[in-house]
């Protein structure tokens, strides 16, 4: 089964520029299904993006973050063919990583 | 000797019923006018961009639509949809068997008129046809795995003109003829048509949506809409504009969705297919 | 909660709760009150700051402090939201030393949306995607030398993010 995450890192002058879109539905448990009920909160809550053993960015999220979640991000270093991890934890414990490669 | 001419006569009659006379049915002039119309209501719109639709009309959306189109959310759907293409059938063939050129950088050429059936094939109905042929259930014409596989196919090829052929053949011309009125005809209780909103409001808005130009409107499709948290496909979004005007929508698959398809994509010969696409 | 392992197809896998001392040592965090972890750990996660639902509420509980407006925190939103379920923001800012950026929509149910921890040589930027219940005014917040500083724009919402 494919992962969740998907990113697009890229190293270029000095920084690395990161783009991640992870798939997940993101219920805010504001919205009611068609048969009128509440459907519950599920939604990540973190995200953690890691370069050389280094925590590089770390993304707390609450409900109102999108379906579907983007982020952006840069940080200082890495080079082409560099390993980044992402990984993310909901609010039911669920979590998926993925191990991608800095372009 | 009148009896022989009575029934020449009704010979006459019913063969020229359905079909049209080819001087009635001119695609080429409609198309000519059709473009005609919206270049000069949108003179500053660069003609490859009518098919971004509502993003073609109004800066503020466009601005948006750049932001998410940068990483958008219908790439889970491309994946799974090349996933849903590799993956034989039951019998070990798979959706590359059906199509010319394994499926791939196809989607401009649809819908055409299938001469064999006399019917126009869309993309959608087609790949319902390639797993019906190979045993399989036909997928739901509204999402999940339609949209995943259309927008894989109009993922391979973003970027390539349109190429909609109407065959010198009168079933062609009629099936064009029935998608052409169905666009102008009015329906359900609001009373519009598809030109109320599409040639005659582009740019304005209705509620609180920016309207599309009808030119190129096939273009993206299937489109992942916030609207909807997911994506959609040409019948759902035809569907879903039947019930908005308070009409009966017309089930995946039905003629006039086909015919209205096969005309509005004509009228897009040329431009870019830009699908999968992004919207409100 | 285990390293999960560097197969690029990993399944989405259930992992429940369950503290791990990842330990990343020599992170300056500065003011931030939360640890770092080796994995994204569910108990970094401000329970209390995502329930406040006005702006000093929850930059109390996420940071402790109460911000002030500064044209150096930078917040790019649309003026009209396309769609309030799914509403682009960027924030930058040319502050020295960023630990920590925050994001609040003001006239949500509860006016946390997110929050950012920037490690040292993590640049001041963010772009992530938002929903907004309706219109409301959208605050960015960056956390500089111990003390927060925000900017302030209105996005106007016609189509509400929250399923209205």
């Amino acid at each position: 089964m494919a992962s969740t995450i998907r990113v697009r890192a890229v190293a270029g002058s000095g920084t690395t520029e990161v783009q991640s879109l992870i798939q997940h539905p993101m219920d805010s448990g504001f919205v009611k299904d068609s048969k009128g009920q509440l459907i519950p909160a599920h939604h990540i809550e973190v995200v953690q993006f890691e370069h050389g053993g280094k925590t590089v960015f770390t993304a707390l999220w609450g409900p109102a973050v999108s379906k579907d979640p983007y982020l952006k991000f840069s940080f200082k270093g890495g080079k082409k063919g560099d390993d980044l991890k992402v990984s993310w934890v909901d609010n039911k414990g669920a979590s998926d990583s993925l191990m991608a490669k800095i372009q | 000797m009148l009896r022989k001419a009575l029934l020449a006569a009704a010979l006459v009659a019913i063969t020229a019923q359905p079909l049209l006379a080819a001087g009635d049915v001119n695609p080429q002039a409609d198309f000519k006018a059709f473009r005609k119309y919206f270049t000069e209501r949108f003179p500053k719109v660069p003609l490859k961009d009518f098919v971004n639709g509502p993003y073609s009309m109004d800066e503020g959306l466009r601005k948006q639509w750049k932001a998410i189109d940068a990483f958008p959310p219908y790439q889970f759907a491309i994946d799974k949809g090349k996933q849903l293409f590799a993956n034989p059938f039951k019998n070990g063939k798979s959706f590359a068997d059906c199509f010319p050129h394994k499926g791939v950088g196809i989607r401009q050429n649809y819908p055409y008129f299938d001469t064999k059936s006399g019917q126009v094939i869309t993309l959608e109905v087609a790949v319902n046809q390639c797993l019906e042929a190979n045993g399989e259930k036909p997928f739901d014409y509204s999402k999940d795995d339609m949209a995943a596989v259309t927008a894989y196919m109009a993922f391979t090829s973003r970027g390539k003109p349109f190429d909609i052929k109407i065959p010198n053949d009168p079933r062609a011309l009629a099936a064009y003829k029935k998608g052409e009125e169905y666009f102008y005809s009015r329906r359900g209780q609001l009373n519009f048509s598809c030109a109320s909103c599409h040639v005659q409001n582009p740019g304005n808005h209705i509620r609180t949506e920016v309207l599309a130009p009808a030119l190129g409107i096939t273009a993206a499709l299937p489109i992942y809409r916030s609207a909807w948290g997911g994506m959609g496909t040409t019948t759902r979004r035809l569907r879903t504009c039947n019930s908005q005007v308070r009409g009966v929508p017309l089930p995946g698959g039905d003629e006039d969705y086909r015919d209205v398809e096969y005309f509005l994509s004509y009228m897009a010969n040329g431009l870019p297919i830009s699908g999968p696409g992004a919207r409100p | 909660m285990t390293a999960t392992p560097d197969a690029p197809d990993n399944a989405r896998r259930m992992i429940l709760k369950s503290a791990v001392a990842g330990g990343i040592a020599g992170l300056t965090l500065g003011a931030f009150p939360f640890p770092a972890f080796a994995d994204a750990d569910a108990k970094e996660w401000p329970a209390d700051a995502f329930k406040q639902k006005t702006e000093a509420d929850a930059l109390k509980a996420l940071y402790g402090k109460t911000a002030e407006a500064s044209d150096k925190v930078g917040l790019d939103v649309p003026e009209i939201a396309e769609n309030g379920a799914v509403v682009p923001v960027s924030v930058t800012s040319t502050l020295p030393g960023v630990t920590g950026i925050a994001i609040l929509v003001l006239d949500n149910p509860n006016t946390l949306a997110a929050a950012y921890k920037i490690p040292q040589g993590t640049s001041a930027m963010v772009a992530c995607r938002l929903k907004m219940a309706k219109t409301s005014k959208v605050v960015a917040v960056a956390e500089s030398g111990g003390k927060l500083y925000s900017a302030t724009r209105e996005v106007k919402v016609t189509v509400g993010g929250c399923g209205g």
